[in-house]
């Protein structure tokens, strides 16, 4: 991993999250760990029921009944945040750590003007005057590309379209210049150009200000362009935890090897899409051992045991398989994996 | 190389569907409405009423309504005490000597039957008329909401005294006073909820398989209309009875010898001066709690119907 | 304006000149404030504006767009859910009024759809034995007694297990309920399916098996298919031809081969280069700037001109014309000339 020597912002160790539902315990968040850096981007991929989002919401503290935090400790910046009260989150949050929601009228309350909003956010951090503080979101809406900053700030979320709202609720995270963002699919419902202007602009935040940046999504060709380190997780686990390119190039765990696999670019025009067979199994009835056993052409035996996390030699990563693929296999050579 | 038992990998491997049980919809919706306490207290409530209701012939001590027995010579006697027939009056005599207790059954028999009846078939001119509108769209959407709103902003009240001035006394007459007076609240109850279904991928699918409109009105639209109707129902019904009461209160709806939950009450009026309490407080309590059960009733619906679209 | 293909055949569907505007009428008081001389005016979108398409047997053709491009709505023209504002639809060379009604009911049953979000495009309220069986039985697909077998042959050709037929939709999952969706086209026994987006609300791992039924189903019953997606690598792997629209336009039409690797239009050389793709790493993003505009109120002349990096003075005022510029291939761009070959 790279780790450019400097202290993590962000390093989670050992999480786990789970929700106390009346059909039983639901772990959605299962020995979980992980670190980021300063200026760092981690992109943490999975599919519906991986448990990223619930990881980024553990990370934030807003966690809802009946979900919880069980084990494990999260540490930003050398405190540990599990268990902090409820005033330490209201310090933290919105100033230190920041989170955008895939859907920003999470963020956006539809009948304030952006400015009273983005002021609101300051004030409730800092000490600064109404006038210093529209000077800032002002600026941070330049900082994310909004043409027009000083009329935009007069209007109401309903005026922007689709892609500005994401745009000012980036602003907004922006404001108090945190040390780490969690962005929580924040492009997936965005069109194809808009999401490459943020992405753009994403890009050139974490390279100017030093911000470590967590990116939640399921699109791996997002991560392929944006981030530095991929985490992949599956039914509540990473299974696979490296820097992207080695990831991406020569993935060990057969899941990612399928997931990549899957992707239509990777095959062959009109020939038949390599798929992991089955679906993703419900997170109340999980097999034992490694949750996808069911799944994996290379299961065998050991297998009903649950991987401990492991790194094998020269692969420069963590992962969670006792069968793992063969470094020596590339991507392209998936033919036979499988077959149909 | 297996593939975890999965023999043909296009086939979805049949244990890990994920339905947890083979529930239909209904037997889930009996579990979640039996979670709330309060409700199924409330529901027994209901039903204890109806039966009441239904079976007052039989029940009640006495037949309020039967002119030879009842009697001036009984008028306002206190709870316990007993009448010229021998008859113990539990909750006391009104001011025309007729036993409370069954004048109250046979009250929550007219009560029940004026209010569910009517309602019953408001909501189906209501359902008809708010389908049509939110299918059709254009005109008759226009036309028909027009109507509505008109019907709407007038207090029921008003209308209803209004119609029984005109039209007279009589069970008869009160029914269609309330059902001119609740249908356009349903109609617009189902146009909304069924404004939000139109556009739903099922229904276009149902236009792209070239079934016709009434089937689609009717089998594909209409079932997943119902739940706010049901809840809807539960409060006109309850509210239907009020209004009822408030009618015969007035002095208008129910015959004089035909007395409902209302002109008990307002007759009870009369003798509260003079200390006779339960003429008016009995009517009145019975009216209250049928209310309040039906409303409690239909909040739990609310509640287990709506968060259900979000499972 | 037709294009060009080897099949002399009348293709299975054929767009002429489809225009489709969906007006927000005034209300009275808007009627009324209008002739007191307010300047408000009916609400117009040209979702679709003058789009001319053939769609021949056995083809899948690719339609690619982003929001406001108006795709879902010739998707949903194309199956019979929307009647144009204009232009006609010939189905193998024939309008539909012209057809009796039982020809036309069989037309309309020809072209089927496939939805986007598995969540409401099945009826909660029925069993998959209603959802699939219903409209057979109702055309006299199959007799009443034997939809239980007509149905369970179609699940099991969609990779579903017959044993849950008589499941409610909710007891699905969402790729499940993708193939239910699919089972209930196929059960009216189509020649053309309509794929609006059929496979954005799914998982990555199960959009590769759904796009395998896709391509299973195609050689099996050599089906056509219009498959509606903004995802271009989806759209690459499946497609045969690639159709491109911006605004309600079509602005560029070509092989898949030839689109992706050279694309004419500067719309679709933006698009094809600002899809993230595995293959690139830590790429520098270079957008297109600016917002699309809103179909309430689109740029003059060409719909593009206001983010095109190409664009000159000729783009603002005149609507480029859909030109074919080599065999097969159309293009809508003032720059775009003409060539012998690629």
């Amino acid at each position: 991993m790279n780790t450019n020597g400097s202290r993590p912002t962000l390093q989670v160790s050992h999480l786990q999250t789970s929700f106390m539902t009346k059909v039983g315990e639901v772990k959605a968040v299962n020995d979980v760990s992980f670190s980021v850096h300063p200026g760092q981007v981690l992109g943490l991929v999975g599919e519906s029921g991986s448990g990223k989002t619930v990881t980024g919401f553990s990370i934030m503290g807003l966690l809802d009944h009946p979900g919880r935090i069980i084990g494990g400790e999260i540490q930003f910046r050398g405190e540990n945040l599990v268990g902090a009260t409820k005033k330490r989150w209201q310090q933290l949050r919105g100033s230190q750590i920041a989170m955008v929601f895939q859907d920003p009228m999470m963020t956006l309350n539809p009948v304030l003007r952006i400015d009273t909003q983005m002021i609101e956010a300051i004030r409730a951090h800092e000490f600064v005057s109404r006038k210093e503080a529209r000077q800032r979101a002002r600026d941070a809406l330049g900082q994310v590309g909004i043409p027009s900053p000083d009329e935009r700030l007069k209007a109401y979320p309903h005026q922007f379209s689709g892609g500005m709202r994401q745009r000012v609720s980036i602003a907004i995270a922006l404001l108090n210049k945190p040390d780490l963002i969690i962005a929580d699919e924040p492009t997936t419902a965005l069109d194809v150009t808009i999401q490459a202007q943020i992405l753009h602009e994403a890009q050139k935040l974490c390279q100017e200000t030093g911000t470590a940046l967590i990116w939640i999504t399921h699109d791996l060709s997002v991560i392929a362009g944006l981030a530095d380190d991929v985490a992949v997780m599956y039914a509540g686990r990473i299974v696979e935890y490296g820097e992207v390119d080695n990831v991406l190039d020569h993935p060990l765990h057969p899941y990612t090897h399928g997931l990549i696999g899957s992707v239509p670019s990777r095959n062959r025009r009109g020939s038949p899409l390599h798929q992991i067979p089955g679906m993703t199994p419900s997170l109340l009835n999980l097999p034992q051992g490694c949750a996808f056993r069911t799944r994996c052409p290379q299961a065998s035996d050991i297998c009903a045991t649950v991987p401990d996390v492991s790194e094998p030699r020269g692969s420069g990563r963590l992962i969670r398989c006792h069968t793992p693929m063969l470094l020596t296999e590339s991507i392209t050579e998936l033919s036979g994996m499988f077959a149909t | 190389m297996t593939t975890g038992g999965v023999t043909d990998p296009m086939l979805v491997n049949t244990e890990e569907t994920v339905g947890e049980s083979t529930q239909t919809p209904y037997r889930r919706f009996l579990e979640d409405f039996c979670e709330n306490k309060i409700a199924v207290v409330s529901f027994v409530v209901v039903v204890v009423v109806s039966m009441i209701a239904l079976f007052a012939p039989f029940i009640a001590p006495t037949d309020p309504y039967d002119l030879s027995t009842v009697t001036v010579e009984d008028k306002a006697l206190s709870p316990g005490m007993t009448m010229l027939s021998g008859q113990v009056a539990y909750l006391g005599t009104d001011g025309s000597g007729r036993d409370l207790l069954s004048s109250i059954f046979y009250g929550l028999r007219i009560s029940l039957t004026v209010g569910i009846g009517s309602g019953i078939i408001a909501l189906a001119i209501g359902v008809v008329v708010g389908l049509s509108a939110a299918y059709f769209g254009g005109r008759t959407d226009a036309l028909i909401m027009r109507l509505v709103d008109m019907q709407l902003s007038f207090p029921a009240i008003l209308i209803a005294l209004v119609l029984l001035v005109t039209l007279g006394k009589g069970v008869d007459k009160t029914l269609i006073a309330l059902i001119v007076v609740q249908w356009a609240y349903y109609a617009r109850t189902v146009r909304g909820s069924a404004l939000v279904e139109r556009n739903k991928e099922y229904i276009e699918s149902a236009q792209c398989l070239v079934l016709s409109k009434p089937r689609i009105l009717f089998r594909h639209l209409f079932p997943n209309v119902v739940a706010p109707i049901i809840v809807v129902g539960t409060m006109q019904t309850a509210h239907a009875i009020a209004l009822e009461a408030t009618l015969s209160f007035l002095g208008l709806g129910m015959e004089q010898t035909e007395p409902s939950l209302g002109s008990l009450i307002a007759n009870g009026f009369d003798y509260i001066h003079s200390g006779h309490y339960w003429i008016t407080m009995y009517p009145g309590m019975a009216l209250l709690v049928t209310i309040v059960a039906i409303n409690l009733v239909g909040d739990q619906l609310r509640d287990v119907l709506n968060p259900r679209l979000q499972r | 304006m037709t294009d060009a293909h080897l099949n002399e055949e009348a293709p299975i569907v054929e767009l002429r000149d489809i225009s489709k505007r969906f007006v927000k009428r005034l209300d009275l008081a808007g009627k009324l404030a209008r002739k007191l001389g307010v300047d408000i005016e009916e609400e117009v979108v040209h979702a679709v504006d003058n789009v001319s398409l053939s769609i021949f047997d056995g083809e899948v053709v690719g339609l690619v767009g982003e929001s406001g491009c108006g795709k879902s709505t010739l998707g949903r023209i194309v199956a019979g859910v929307y009647q144009p504002s204009n232009g006609q639809v010939y189905v193998r060379g024939n309008l539909i009024k012209d057809m009796s009604s039982t020809a036309a009911r069989d037309a309309a049953l020809n072209i089927q759809m496939i939805f986007q979000d598995p969540m409401s495009s099945l009826n909660p309220r029925l069993r998959v034995i209603d959802i699939v069986g219903e409209a057979p039985v109702v055309h006299g697909v199959v007799h009443r007694r034997d939809v239980e077998e007509h149905v369970s042959q179609t699940m099991l050709r969609v990779g579903l297990d017959p044993d849950f037929i008589r499941r409610y939709p909710h007891q699905f999952s969402g790729g499940q309920r993708q193939r239910i969706g699919i089972a209930r086209a196929l059960a009216v026994n189509p020649e053309f399916l309509v794929c609006d987006e059929s496979v954005a609300a799914l998982d990555v791992s199960i959009q590769a098996q759904v796009l395998n039924l896709f391509m299973k189903l195609r050689k099996e019953l050599n089906l056509t298919y219009l498959f509606i997606s903004h995802d271009l690598g989806v759209v690459e792997h499946l497609s045969d031809r690639v159709v491109i629209m911006y605004l309600g336009r079509v602005v560029e039409v070509a092989t898949t081969e030839a689109l992706f690797t050279s694309p004419k239009h500067p719309y679709t050389q933006a698009l094809l280069a600002e899809v993230p793709r595995v293959d690139s790493r830590r790429r520098r993003f270079k957008p297109v700037q600016g917002e699309i505009p809103s179909p309430l109120d689109p740029p003059t002349g060409c719909h593009f001109h206001p983010r095109c990096p190409h664009a000159i003075e000729t783009c603002a005022r005149e609507q480029p014309e859909l030109r074919e510029i080599v065999g097969g291939r159309l293009v809508a761009c003032h720059l775009a000339e003409p060539t012998s070959a690629d």
